[in-house]
């Protein structure tokens, strides 16, 4: 945790971030930042599942945040495919609940190509699943450009990221400075396979275990390509399994 | 010592308690003004130290349940003893705390050792009489309200009638008679049928200073709602619904989180409200639903950092605000051990610090500056040098003269007006 200063920046100083949302869609990092926050969010709720007694009301803060990033990703994934659909951010009034922006999504998205599924990390190249038709090679520094697509996460046999869970778990939470990696892999040791789709998803955040996730998005020069719907479908379902979490805490 | 996790003073001043998250209560005195030294003012002593509230276990659950002591409410003085009213997550407990000066003395039946008398051995018939002993403040607790909440007790406060109470969770406020222990009236119930479509908590709760019927709580989405316990018995339907419409320019991922209020307080007079979100405090007149009158930059330069802030999970700090006796001025804490006063009236403002080091016993505190960019000048402290693990949640501020308790983690400091 941080406790002195803040020396690591992720949204921070980036005003135009803050601004209209409109505007922001031409810079090419607003994905990648967007898609690290949904992460953090994710493993906050993750964590917060774990602890004690889950204050109640930072959950529903996280959860709605996440929420927000969802529609967000829905609206962007099905910009094209949709005409009628309204550009303008949808409010949170008229979501009625997740189940009905899933199940939408879900519906649209069938039939669609998947794109690949990217990596950092060459550990991961040999275990992705016959659905990805691209893999990235990898730079060992973290500095190097990229070329970013957009995080894809399918529902995958979890025995095949069984062998990587404990490592790349490891390698999230060293970046969490109040959490040693003995301590994580207690807490999730006795997790159910569910819990593997969204170490899956996280491998997003692999790359920037030694800077960080927020000074890591800095660096990457190469636009990311539009998010997939497919990208938004991944997550719902993840919202949907976190959302059981709160329920039954 | 513990982190304190409450201050409060009674209603006139004369008493402050604290409570901290190892449960215990610490109450301090304040000494009278004697008058050979009447420039002099009272300072607080400790009067009085007790366990209000220890860990349990809820076997149902597998959980832990905390003693840390969120709230502290006094009640009004009827008697001699003082009753006041703590709270941990689950459960509510009236402590009274009394003196004992005097001792009886010379009983027929038994000894000064307490040992039963021979009564074959008594001859003489002697009346007892009170003698002076050492003080002795006893706190013992007079009821206890448990068994009534499922999520965590955030807020309690007495009513004006001072026979009933409320106590407010995540989700639920519950009406008490300080005379009934087993029993409750829910009054407010925002708990969805379906838990998967909560998506707004009740962050704060307190009845109005002088209208029974009255009380406002305050939302995790920024809303104030006021209910009036007249219309109906479950208050479900606001009579009153405060809410500030959202300044498109300034839209993130995180305006829902820092427009979540984290306390909310009337004015003395009752006819106004304060509230407190991540970044300001707000004013509100009653009278006003659609946006509040005044509003207060308490740390605008963290605006730039609320995804750090957010990572290190500092923008869930839930900062309280407290009126000064008159309602002039308003007061609530930032970090660094800074907190920072508003004067309503002269729109002035100033930052202070609680800490060793910058103030010393009756030297006056100098004012203290953030510098938000640019050069910094020499006594000013950097946005990036701020540090975030010194807190300042809790303040509170004497009824009706210049005197004020700020809880920096694990001391009180006690600060008052300058005496010429």
């Amino acid at each position: 945790m941080f406790v002195r200063g803040l020396k690591r920046k992720c949204f921070d100083g980036e005003e135009d971030i803050e601004g209209t949302l409109a505007g922001i869609k031409a810079i090419p990092s607003y994905n990648l930042q967007r898609q690290s926050l949904l992460d953090m969010s994710l493993v906050k709720l993750q964590l917060c599942h774990m602890l004690v007694e889950p204050n109640l009301c930072r959950s529903v803060l996280i959860a709605n945040t996440v929420r927000q990033i969802q529609e967000e990703m829905t609206q962007d994934g099905t910009w094209q495919m949709i005409n009628t659909q309204s550009t303008g951010q949808a409010s949170l009034d008229r979501l009625v609940s997740t189940d009905i922006l899933c199940r939408s999504s879900r519906e649209q998205a069938e039939g669609k190509h998947i794109p690949g599924y990217s990596t950092f990390n060459k550990d991961f190249e040999g275990d992705q699943t016959e659905d990805s038709s691209e893999t990235m090679s990898t730079a060992s520094s973290v500095q190097a450009p990229r070329n970013l697509q957009s995080n894809m996460w399918e529902m995958e046999n979890p025995q095949e990221n069984k062998g990587n869970f404990q490592k790349s778990l490891d390698q999230i939470f060293e970046t969490l400075e109040n959490k040693s990696p003995n301590s994580v892999e207690d807490l999730f040791s006795e997790v159910d396979n569910s819990y593997y789709d969204l170490d899956t998803m996280l491998t997003g955040m692999m790359n920037n275990t030694k800077m960080g996730h927020c000074d890591g998005l800095e660096t990457f020069s190469s636009p990311a390509t539009t998010t997939s719907n497919s990208n938004c479908k991944s997550d719902l379902n993840e919202l949907d399994h976190i959302v059981e979490i709160l329920v039954e805490s | 010592a513990d982190i304190i996790s409450t201050v409060e003073f009674n209603h006139t001043g004369e008493l402050l308690a604290t409570g901290d998250k190892g449960g215990r209560v610490v109450i301090f005195q304040r000494e009278q003004e004697s008058k050979n030294q009447p420039h002099r003012r009272g300072e607080y002593n400790v009067y009085s130290t007790f366990q209000s509230h220890e860990p349990e276990f809820d076997y149902l659950k597998s959980l832990e349940i905390e003693e840390k002591i969120n709230k502290i409410r006094w009640l009004p003085q009827q008697n001699a003893a003082y009753f006041l009213l703590s709270t941990n997550d689950k459960t509510v407990k009236l402590w009274k705390v009394s003196e004992r000066d005097k001792r009886p003395e010379g009983y027929n039946l038994k000894d000064e050792d307490g040992r039963l008398r021979d009564p074959s051995m008594i001859t003489v018939l002697r009346v007892p009489v009170l003698r002076p002993m050492d003080l002795m403040v006893e706190a013992t607790p007079r009821r206890v309200f448990a068994n009534a909440h499922t999520y965590h007790i955030n807020s309690i406060s007495v009513n004006s009638d001072y026979e009933t109470y409320m106590s407010a969770d995540d989700l639920r406020i519950n009406l008490w008679n300080f005379e009934i222990t087993n029993q409750s009236f829910n009054i407010v119930d925002i708990k969805p049928a379906n838990m998967e479509e909560l998506t707004e908590v009740i962050t704060a709760a307190e009845f109005h200073p002088h209208h029974c019927n009255t009380f406002v709580y305050s939302s995790s989405k920024g809303t104030i709602r006021l209910c009036d316990m007249r219309a109906s018995a479950l208050c479900d339907r606001h009579a009153k619904f405060f809410e500030e419409p959202e300044d498109p320019s300034n839209r993130s991922f995180f305006s829902e989180i820092i427009s979540s209020i984290s306390d909310v307080k009337f004015s003395h007079s009752g006819r106004y409200i304060m509230t407190r979100d991540y970044l300001t405090v707000k004013v509100w007149d009653l009278n006003m639903e659609n946006r509040p009158i005044e509003t207060y930059q308490v740390h605008d330069y963290l605006r730039s950092k609320l995804c750090s802030l957010y990572e290190n999970d500092c923008i869930f700090d839930k900062f309280e605000c407290v009126w000064n006796g008159s309602d002039s001025v308003i007061m609530t804490g930032s970090y660094n051990n800074f907190f920072r006063m508003f004067d309503r009236h002269t729109k002035r403002d100033v930052t202070l610090e609680a800490s060793r080091e910058s103030s010393k016993p009756r030297a006056v505190l100098k004012p203290r500056k953030v510098c938000v960019g640019g050069k910094r000048r020499k006594d000013e402290i950097s946005v990036d040098s701020l540090d975030f693990s010194k807190k300042i949640l809790h303040t509170a501020w004497h009824p009706s003269e210049n005197i004020i308790a700020v809880a920096a983690t694990n001391n009180l400091y006690i600060f008052q007006d300058k005496v010429n």
